[in-house]
């Protein structure tokens, strides 16, 4: 089948976006050395580095492997810009394949995940914005200790709804990542701090346990 | 020019940085809506997409928000303004962040004064994240046609292969979720948050199903949501593990 004019040209669109954006975002600091007259600490900088890129490059290569195929070209390339993927991005985009009944991996799932993941970026872009320009009244409302708790699970109240979709449709998959991530967290809690290194993890549980319930004709 | 973390120049950078990226999320909405029609699907469903995305965004953007307030009072509005508008989240952001403060023993409840820690914060926080968005420019092509190629041999399995990635990402925040319970009562409030969002969306799907509310299914995600963060607060006042 002849690819149509997005599928032949996404890639272009979405790395000369990639390109520009990583220049756009390297402008800053540099920008703001021109107008201080201030050059960077190189050590500074190095010894920074050397604290967490380690770690986030790891981070950053496995959820590029893991939400890439996920998310579609459209949305991976918009999503990687745009950050937050975890939390925001690649929820939105399950969320709404799941809610028009398209899947992953198809051209009219790419297109709904790019433009939920679009839709997701605008609204937080909006969101700091307004924040920032209301910042004085917002402020005390946002960090009163009535409203802490609900900020502080966000996570398990996105997930917990999320879950219910997605393993009440694939409760046979389901089973092997999910058991063996409540033992991980149950033996060791401070993972938690590491849920992107374990999320490969579980995608790969789940593939092979999902590739033995198919070859045994059980899915 | 006399360095401030608030100086109105740096409020302007990051402002076009932030345009920039706005841009790219309406050129990418513009193809993809009219490749979505040109793939037969609706406007209204396509404006339900939009409208069930921006809602269910809200509350995990006012989440960032409070990142970046607490970042602000170490590195002044524009930068964490920046960073946490595109590329990067809070997780990221403050390690990076306190990694340089570390070093130089600053407190991150001070804001910072001088010009070149402020510069080499930037750029730790800019650096220190780029391998996904390199690994996306470099390998999503060909992770793609990859995929393709599954799906050209075995299209029921691909689909499968998808899925069981999806629930391998839902499988660790589920157990995420599990991490402190050894605490005692207060360490299963996260459970008891995302049992609640589980079974308000339960009830959504039932309403759905048998009383036909179609429309609910494009809001059952962010009802559920903030459904489960109303709950936590009469909740942790009741456990008090706030």
């Amino acid at each position: 089948m002849k690819p149509s004019l997005y599928e032949a040209r996404v890639h272009t669109w979405g790395r000369v976006s990639l390109v520009l954006a990583i220049l756009m975002f390297m402008s800053y600091p540099l920008l703001a050395s021109l107008l201080f007259g201030a050059a960077p600490d190189a050590g500074l900088v190095f010894q920074g580095l050397l604290a967490v890129a380690p770690v986030f490059w790891v981070v950053g290569a496995i959820e590029a492997f893991t939400f890439g195929p996920m998310l579609g070209s459209g949305g991976a390339y918009l999503g990687f810009v745009t950050g937050n993927l975890t939390a925001m991005k690649v929820p939105a985009a399950l969320r709404a394949m799941q809610v028009l009944g398209v899947k992953p991996n198809t051209p009219e799932g790419e297109a709904v995940s790019t433009i939920a993941i679009a839709a997701s970026s605008i609204v937080t872009t909006l969101v700091l914005l307004l924040g920032m320009l209301l910042l004085n009244t917002l402020r005390p409302v946002l960090e009163s200790d009535t409203l802490a708790p609900a900020f502080k699970n966000v996570l398990p109240a996105l997930f917990g709804g999320l879950a219910v979709v997605f393993v009440a449709k694939n409760w046979k998959i389901a089973v092997a990542p999910v058991v063996l991530m409540l033992a991980v967290f149950l033996i060791q809690p401070r993972l938690s701090g590491a849920i992107s290194l374990l999320i490969p993890v579980g995608a790969l549980v789940a593939i092979l346990a999902a590739r033995w319930l198919y070859k045994s004709g059980r899915l | 020019m006399e360095f401030s973390v608030n100086h109105p120049a740096l409020f302007w950078l990051a402002a076009l940085v932030i345009l920039y990226v706005l841009g790219q999320s309406v050129f990418f909405l513009v193809k993809a809506w009219r490749r979505a029609r040109e793939l037969g699907i609706s406007a209204d469903r396509l404006r339900s997409v939009v409208t069930g995305s921006a809602l269910f965004t809200i509350a995990p953007a006012v989440g960032v928000l409070l990142g970046m307030i607490s970042l602000s009072k170490f590195l002044g509005l524009p930068l964490p303004w920046l960073r946490l508008s595109v590329l990067g989240a809070l997780t990221y952001e403050l390690p990076a962040a306190a990694s340089v403060a570390k070093i130089l023993g600053l407190s991150m409840e001070q804001q910072v004064g001088d010009a070149t820690v402020y510069i080499s914060i930037a750029w730790v926080m800019t650096l220190g994240i780029l391998s996904g968005i390199l690994i996306i420019l470099f390998f999503q092509k060909r992770m793609e046609q990859r995929l393709h190629r599954v799906k050209e041999k075995d299209a029921k399995w691909s689909a499968i292969l998808m899925d069981a990635l999806f629930m391998g990402m839902i499988a660790a925040f589920l157990g995420m979720v599990f991490a402190d319970i050894r605490m005692g009562l207060p360490g299963w409030i996260p459970v008891f948050v995302m049992l609640f969002s589980a079974l308000i969306m339960a009830i959504c799907g039932l309403l759905v199903k048998k009383l036909k509310l179609t429309w609910l299914e494009n809001y059952a995600m962010p009802i559920s949501m903030l459904g489960a963060m109303a709950f936590a607060i009469p909740l942790t006042r009741w456990i008090g593990g706030a």
